[in-house]
């Protein structure tokens, strides 16, 4: 079987990011007022082909735990379904 | 006794890793491709392995993510685990952090900017082989060069790393105040760098081998590793 992992990875809320401050910083400058925070993080998709979709979870999490994320500064969490 | 300077795709301070011990300090140093996997040359009780600066794998993902997992760091880790000497510096260090190695990270810093500039330091600690012979009270001008640089870690890290005289370096202003003000990067602490409880490992933001030769007008980071240097001659 095949699956579909959509990952998303965001920085811990406790940390300063400061990519999406500076998002922020710039949304006056077309208009946009009413934002008042923005976090940037990431959207990982995995292509898995895997027997069960218990094994397609277990390889999706290892990925994430091991390369994917690194636990001091991000978290993640993901959906799966049949590709 | 031997320095060994690991290359992966995209490093861009090995060379100036194998200038600086090689030619300036004197000493036998090869080079290490990142897709080696073992050290059997090297001899944890008198052979020292670097971590250059650069943008290991383009930084993909995170920086230093991806390098962690080139063949050579498997050696790597073992050999630090056996007690041997390994410094990284930038880009190095943060490869430390994400092999594990050496607690915390580095995030983007504060300001979002790379930043390459002349920064004050000043040592955290003297027990260290690469702090042992530094002025404690004196601040050393070493340049850094990095976009994620700012050293992270929870509290309860901060507070062992401190109980441990783990940080080897913090930033400070010209006369050696540790100052939010000196703080380029928006590190927890000023910290610039680090040890394991083993005390070797070592990690660092900032460039000594940048800093070593008159020609460059600064030696403030020769001072850091001929301490080293020293260090390593006396336990080999």
């Amino acid at each position: 079987m095949t699956y579909l992992a959509e990952i998303h990875v965001m920085p811990h809320k406790e940390l300063l990011d400061p990519q999406g401050k500076a998002v922020r910083n710039s949304l006056p400058n077309v208009g946009v007022t009413g934002v008042q925070d923005v976090r940037i993080g990431k959207r990982i998709e995995l292509t898995v082909s895997a027997d069960s979709e218990a094994t397609a979870r277990e390889q999706v999490e290892k990925a994430c735990k091991a390369v994917l994320t690194n636990p001091i500064m991000e978290k993640f969490e993901y959906s799966l379904k049949e590709a | 006794m031997k320095f060994g300077v690991i290359v992966f795709p995209g490093s861009n301070c090995d060379h100036d890793l194998l200038h600086v011990f090689g030619t300036v300090l004197e000493q036998e140093v090869v080079e290490l491709w990142h897709k080696q996997e073992s050290l059997e040359d090297f001899d944890p009780a008198t052979d020292t392995v670097l971590v250059p600066g650069g943008f290991s794998y383009g930084d993909y993902l995170r920086s230093g993510a991806l390098a962690r997992f080139s063949p050579i760091m498997q050696a790597v880790i073992e050999f630090a685990g056996q007690g041997g000497r390994v410094i990284g510096i930038c880009n190095g260090f943060q490869i430390l952090c994400e092999a594990e190695l050496l607690p915390g990270a580095l995030l983007r810093n504060e300001h979002q900017k790379f930043i390459c500039r002349n920064v004050y330091l000043k040592a955290g600690t003297s027990d260290s082989d690469m702090t042992h012979t530094l002025d404690a009270d004196k601040a050393y001008s070493i340049p850094i060069a990095h976009a994620d640089g700012r050293y992270f870690a929870s509290e309860a890290v901060l507070n062992e790393l401190e109980a441990n005289d783990q940080v080897l370096f913090r930033y400070c202003d010209a006369d050696g105040n540790v100052t939010q003000e000196a703080n380029p990067n928006g590190s927890v602490r000023n910290i610039a760098g680090v040890c394991n409880p083993s005390r070797n490992v070592f990690g660092m933001m900032p460039h000594p081998e940048r800093a070593a030769e008159e020609l460059l007008g600064n030696t403030d980071g020769y001072a850091m590793l001929a301490g080293l240097l020293k260090k390593v001659l006396v336990t080999s």
